[in-house]
This record gives structure tokens, sequence and C-alpha cells, in this order.
């Protein structure tokens, strides 16, 4: 017998569970996705997945390297936060800008706050909301998906110089010839045209030339996938839209003339992306199991009154940017009730037998034994 | 998650499903040899240590009391084999700390059955003086918490117990001694019950046994069922097996669906838990009027040749133990008890106690898998607190001690009520030690109340 007998502390067997497991299967689960957005706006879409990418990798190396920071890069989480970065972004989306918003995304997302785990907000939405505020036109220009050419021409605005205002596309677009529903997103045509896209386009993306991220059904399956190897908190993604259903059927009931059904509000946009993806990060998200619905929900309620009530069309992003901010605070009033603090004598779960022997006896529970 | 307890039809909420391991599950239990010295620590046990009755030289035999109980809380000794005394001196014991020992030198050929023996008729005694004969029996809790027997059945006097759970769930992964003990002895098992019910006053018996064990379940059946004993009196009920089930508070959860009171004990809804092996072994020895002096323990780990369950004398070294069921020569870590909650053995030149119901023997290649995982901070997976069976936040409580803000977890996060299970950094994709921040934390506040 060796005489290195080690001593450690209890548990001495560890789940197979890691970090890293965790962030390269949400890896995996986006690159179906990611496929169908190359497929839906060509090689700029691609441009943009690996620019942007690439960009926040080399942030996370930089700020790994000048310490301080959690987390490396073997965490995978970079990569999550570049393709998600880029799936919300216009295809279009000039390649020099894409780059900026990547780098500011690792840089005030998750270095600012110490590395993995600290950061309080989505570092993909951070460098989205930087985005906006700095290329407001930029990133509010779409164009329609499937364009004839799109395997082999970048969309015209995707190659601007850096610091330069990229082309319009405007005129690349009308010489496509498509329908009147090119160019806009069918959020922004509801809005200020108040025309809704059908619902089966929206679910697919696939009909006509909507200017429309990846498939909802799709980003759907992919996080069922995540969810059943719990490597996503399943009730984050179904209290998000129960909660954006339900304030739009409300509004709804109240006015239909003006505002659309809850169908639409679900499809529509980035809910289902965002619900699913960035709603879910883990470190931005509640752990407490009754905080995940409080928080799920806000968000929901939150996207579809930025969305009616503001001047934005789309109202997901900061909606889930509030809700990671208010985190906290549901975490704090949300803790879980430790065992042992029920009432005496209250009864739950499915127990077998009464309390005291006097009691009638649950003949079935008992009959099951005897056998 | 709760879908999924939902389908399984789990009890008790939260827990994990640790690989069950149990390698040594359908092996008879077998009879270790004498070694030829036997340590046998005065303290083996929660309470005061018993104190010694024989002198050094001293022939004694087997099952002949060496050391009896000092007070209330503590429990005799019993010599568990015939030889001479060698020595009373201050030896290492398992979990670390040298302990005041009675060293027996087994005389050759030593023979297996107890010497010493005053039969009586059990069914003329008094609740008052079953446990009293408990107690003369030296017995603990065989489970591995090792809490006086007697102590524990003696029912307050404001107190009234109605029902007797008895604790068959064996949850730790690898361990089996218990399974064994209930396929195997059932009729003492029984026997054994009937003795804690006088005692207590309990009036009826539920054995919890999780539904990996359906032998030991199907032979405690045959053997109420031949002595006519009706459900209602004593019952086997199967749970779906979760850990940590065999915690007295998930069990009556399990089988009574009610919430022990934090702080509390079962007694508070009028019942008393035993776990199976204890009293498998009272049933044995309480009408014989024999002591303690051999145990049941699982030897077993990937590496080990002859795994299995083993009758050993008390005070057996366990280099001894661990050379006869050929534990590999390369080991690393032997854990006592199973591989969630059980210590690190400090040396392997200690002895078998009353308290220690398996030993686990890991090699370092059985670690690779975790010592490749690096350690993150929190990602707030939120993992830790879906496993937590007390409903704590080990996530927030993580953090708070990777501060040292040690104050609030007591204060505010019921760190008091964790009973290092160890689920919580079982499920932990960033591998932080959260069980064992807490036993510092624990520490810490626990030397603060005391300043
Ligand atoms: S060790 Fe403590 S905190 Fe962790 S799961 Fe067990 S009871 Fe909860
Ligand atoms: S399991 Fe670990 S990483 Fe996840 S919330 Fe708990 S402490 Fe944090």
């Amino acid at each position: 017998m060796s005489s290195r007998l080690e001593i450690r502390s209890s548990p001495h067997i560890k789940g197979v569970s890691s970090v890293e497991t965790i962030m390269k299967n949400v890896v995996w689960s986006l690159l179906p996705i990611c496929a169908f957005y190359v497929f839906q706006y060509g090689i700029s879409a691609l441009a943009t997945l690996v620019v942007v990418t690439a960009s926040c990798l080399l942030a996370d190396r930089l700020f790994a390297r000048l310490g301080g920071q959690s987390g490396d890069i073997g965490d995978w989480s970079a990569t999550i936060t570049g393709l998600l970065l880029a799936l919300t972004i216009p295809p279009g989306f000039p390649l020099w800008m894409g780059f900026v918003i990547g780098f500011v995304a690792i840089a005030l997302g998750k270095a600012l706050f110490g590395g993995l785990g600290r950061n309080v907000f989505n570092p993909a939405l951070v460098g989205r909301a930087f985005g906006q505020a700095a290329f407001p036109t930029a990133i509010a220009t779409y164009t329609p998906s499937f364009m004839p050419g799109r395997f082999t021409e970048f969309i015209p605005s995707s190659l601007a110089m850096p610091f330069m205002t990229p082309a319009d596309t405007s005129a690349w677009i009308a010489a496509a010839k498509l329908d009147a529903w090119a160019g806009a997103t069918p959020l922004a045509k509801w809005k200020f045209e108040t025309v809704l896209a059908p619902a089966i386009d929206l679910l697919t993306s696939i009909g006509g030339n909507l200017a429309v991220g990846p498939a909802p059904i799709l980003i759907v399956l992919c996080g069922l996938y995540l969810a059943a190897r719990r490597f996503l908190d399943w009730r984050i993604p179904v209290a998000t839209l129960i909660g954006a259903a339900l304030t739009g059927y409300v509004v709804y009931l109240l006015n239909p003339a003006r505002y659309p059904d809850p169908v639409f509000v679900l499809l529509s946009g980035g809910l289902v992306l965002g619900a699913v993806y960035m709603a879910t990060d883990m470190a931005t998200s509640p752990v407490t199991p009754r905080g995940v619905w409080v928080y799920g929900g806000l968000i929901g309620f939150l996207t579809v009154i930025i969305r009616y009530f503001s001047g934005l069309p789309e109202g997901v992003m900061y909606s889930i940017l509030i809700a990671n901010a208010a985190t906290p605070l549901i975490e704090r009033v949300t803790q879980p009730r430790p065992f042992g603090t029920a009432s005496l004598g209250k009864r739950k779960g499915r127990a077998v037998y009464p309390l005291l022997p006097a009691e009638p006896v649950d003949v079935a529970g008992r009959e099951k034994d005897k056998k | 998650m709760n879908l999924l307890s939902l389908l399984r039809g789990e009890a008790f909420k939260r827990g994990i499903h640790p690989p069950q391991n149990k390698l040594t599950a359908e092996r008879s239990i077998r009879r270790l040899p004498f070694a030829s010295r036997l340590v046998v620590p005065l303290s083996q046990h929660i309470g005061k240590p018993a104190r010694a009755v024989v002198r050094v030289g001293q022939e004694v035999v087997r099952g002949e009391l060496i050391a009896e109980a000092d007070g209330w809380l503590s429990v005799p000794h019993h010599a568990p084999a015939t030889g001479f005394v060698e020595a009373i001196e201050l030896r290492p014991s398992a979990k670390g700390p040298w302990e005041q020992s009675i060293v027996i030198k087994v005389q050759p050929g030593s023979t297996q059955e107890v010497q010493v023996a005053h039969p009586r008729d059990m069914g003329v005694l008094n609740p008052q003086e079953i446990i009293a004969a408990v107690q003369q029996t030296g017995m603990v809790g065989l489970g591995g918490a090792a809490f006086p027997s007697h102590a524990k059945m003696s029912v307050p006097k404001d107190a009234k117990v109605h029902t007797l759970v008895v604790n068959g769930c064996e949850c730790e992964p690898y361990l089996t001694c218990d399974h064994r003990v209930m396929v195997e002895h059932a009729d003492d098992l029984i026997e054994g019950i009937r003795h804690a019910m006088r005692a207590t006053g309990a009036v009826r018996t539920v054995i919890g046994i999780e539904d990996n064990k359906m032998s030991a379940v199907e032979a405690i059946q045959a053997a109420l069922m031949a002595r006519h004993i009706p459900a209602d009196q004593i019952a086997v009920q199967a749970v779906p097996t979760k850990y940590p089930q065999g915690a007295e508070k998930m069990l009556i959860m399990a089988l009574f669906g009610v919430e022990v009171p934090s702080g509390g004990l079962p007694l508070a809804y009028g019942m008393v838990v035993l776990n199976v092996g204890t009293l498998a072994a009272l049933g044995c020895l309480l009408p014989r009027g024999e002591g303690l002096v051999e145990r049941v323990v699982t030897v077993t780990g990937p590496a080990v040749q002859r795994p299995g369950d083993y009758r050993v004398p008390i005070g057996t070294p366990m280099k001894f133990l661990l050379d006869y069921a050929g534990a590999p020569a390369e080991s690393y870590q032997v854990i006592l008890g199973g591989p969630m909650m059980g210590q690190a053995a400090a040396s392997l030149d200690v002895p078998v106690t009353k308290g220690m119901s398996g030993l686990l023997v890991m090699r370092g290649a059985d670690f690779c898998d975790r010592d490749d995982q690096k350690i993150y901070p929190c990602i707030k997976c939120g993992e830790c607190v879906a496993a937590c069976p007390m409903g704590l936040n080990p996530s927030l409580l993580g953090m708070l001690a990777a501060m040292r803000d040690y104050e609030p977890m007591g204060s505010q996060y019921h760190l008091g009520d964790c009973f290092e299970c160890g689920s919580c950094s079982f499920v932990c994709p960033s591998s932080i030690p959260l069980v064992q921040q807490f036993r510092v934390a624990k520490q810490v506040l626990r030397e603060r109340a005391v300043a």
C-alpha cells in the first residue's frame, strides 16, 4: 500500500457536467441556426458571423492576458457571445462595425466585470446596445432574405471601409425587383405601416423575402436539445414567451384594431432567439427557481410594452438588459424556502403512509407492498 | 428538472442521482479472519469515551467486557477476540487524532464463537430495561453516525413516539452492507424492530428501502409473512432511489410527506429513525445478551480484487482488511464510508471501529476525471439550488464564503441547515468546492459564537 495517501474532503465523486461541456454544447446547438442564417443571407451573413466571433475571441484573449479575468478561451463563452451578437445585427451590417461591437461586447460586457460568471449584463446584448447607440442607421438597415445572388456577392453595405458611411442598399434592393415585403422587418412593417406578415412565414422564415432572422421553429428545436441535456433552464424561455403572449393578448383585447394578435407578438422580431439564447445566459439570470419565472415574465412583458409604446420597433434587447439589471433584486426576494420551515404537520408530495397510525390507511400504497 | 422528478415519482424534492456503483450487491457477507492484533479505541462513538476495565497483561475472551460506559451518553466495549491485553495506550485513529485504545494480542486459533453471553427472555423486560440492555451491547448507529443507540431510543418524558422508521436506504454509492444484512438477516432485523418498538413505545414500523434493493424488500416481506406480522404493524416500503434519501429528514418526507422542522428531530412527529444494520445487530445480540464485537463493512472500489461485504471484528487494522480484500497497492485514497459524505482516512495503520460502514479504495486514476476539471467562478447555473435537499442556495453561500463574509451565511441563509450531503459540489459545473467552504464557514461561525 502506498505511502502517498491523500486526504481530501467529501464529496469524493463529482458529476460529469463542467463549464466547458455546457458552453461547447451551446455552441454546437447554435451551429444549425448559424447555417440557416447563412442560407438566408449568403456570404454576408457568413462574414458577419466570422468577423464578430473572431473579434470577441480576440478581445477575450487580450483581456485574459492583461490579467484579472476569470475563465479563458477554453471555456467557449466568448464564442457564444460572438455568434449570438452576429445573429442579432442585420446581415448587411458593415463588417468593420461588427468588429467594433464584438470587441466592445467583451470589453464592456464581460472584462469590465472581471470575466466569466461575474458579468451583470449579457455581453452580446451589451455589444448590440453599443451598436444601437454608435451606428443607429446601419443597425436598423435590414435587407431581404434569399436574394438571388447571395452566395456570390456581398450585400453592398457589408464591405464599407472603416469609418466610412456604408453604401446605401435601397437601390440595390430595388434592382432585385422583389415584392413589397423586401427591406423592412415584419415588426417595422407592422409598426410604421400596420401590415402583418403571415404567421407561417414568420415561424419558418422561409416564405417570401422577409427581412427576418433564422427560423423561430429551428431555434426552439435547438433550445429543446439544450434543455433536455440540462444546459439551459427551460423555465426562462417558457416564462418569457408566456409573459409576452399574455401582455400581447391583453393589449390586443383592449384594441384589436390597432394591435396585433399574440401569435405575431411571439413569432416576430428577435423574441424567440432572445428568450431561448439570451435570456437564458446563466451568469445574468437568477439562480432561484421562483426567480426565473419572474425574470422571464418580466422580459416578455417589457418586450411587448417597448414594442408598442416606444419609438423603437423591437424591444427584446432592452427588456433583457433591464431584467439582467433586476436579477440581483429578483434573487433577493425569491430565495428558496429552506426544508423544515413548512408549518408543522403540513403534508406534501405523494406520501404513502398516514402521519398517525390511527388514521385510515392508504390501502393502495400498502397493497403494493404485500405482493 | 421538476418534470423528470414527477415522472420518476420521487418522494422528496431536489437531490441528485450519482452513479450507484454497487459492485458488491450480489455477494454474500463473508467472515474475516482475526488479525494478530486488534486495537479497540475507547472512543468509537459520539459522547464520552468508555473506561477501560482491564489491565495490561490480562487475558480476555471474545465477548468479554473490556471497557464500561462512562455515564449516559457513552457505550461499553467488548473484547472482539480471545487473547491478552498487550497495551492500553494512545493509537492513531482513522480520522486523525490519537485515541486511548486497548490493544489485544489475539491468541492463535481463537474461536469465532462469542464466549461471554447472558441469554435472557426479552419479553419480560420493560422499556427502561430494554434500553439498558441496548446500552450493555455497546451498540451505536452502524449507518455511520455512531450515535449511541440506547440514547436514540430513549424517548424524553414530554414526548410520545408512535412510529419507528427503519432506514434501509443506503443511498451512498458503492456501499452495500445494509443491503446484504437485509437480505441475509431479515429475521434478526425483525427481531430487532420488535425490541425497538417496545423500547420506544411505537405501535407501527415502516421500513424504507430504496427501490434499487428490491431483493432486500422481498427478503423482509417474506420474513414478515412467515411470522404473520400484518402490514399495519411492520410495513416495508420501496422508495424511488435518490440521494440523499438516507438522511432521516428526507426519508420521513418520502414516507410521510412532512418536513421535520429545521433544527428539530423526527421526534416532533412522534417518530424515531434507526438504521437497519443497527436493528439487525440488536435483534441478534439482545436475546443472547452479547456485546457488539463485529460489524459488516463494505470493502470496495474500482480496483479492489475481492470487493465484498465482510464481517469484521472491531479493532481489525484497516490494512489487514484491505490486504485481505485485495486492495491495489497504488491506493491513493481510502474513504471511510461512502463517496458522498465519507471522510478520507488519514492513515491505514488504524482500526476498524463501530461506525465504519465501508472502505472505498480509490486509485489516482479513478480521480482523473475530477482532477482534470478546472475550477471556474460561479456561473450561476442554478444546478446547486436545484440539487440541495435542504432548500438552500449554495451558489449564494459559496460566493459569500469566497468573500469570507460568514456572518450572513448563518444568520440569513440558513447555513446551519446544511448537513454536508455534497449534492451541491457534485453537480457544480464550475467545480467549486462548496461543501469544503461551508465546513470552514461553520467552523468559523462556531468559534465566533463561543468567543
Ligand atoms: S452540502 Fe449542504 S448546501 Fe450542499 S446540497 Fe447538501 S445540504 Fe445543501
Ligand atoms: S452549481 Fe456551481 S456554478 Fe452553478 S450556481 Fe451553483 S455554485 Fe454556481
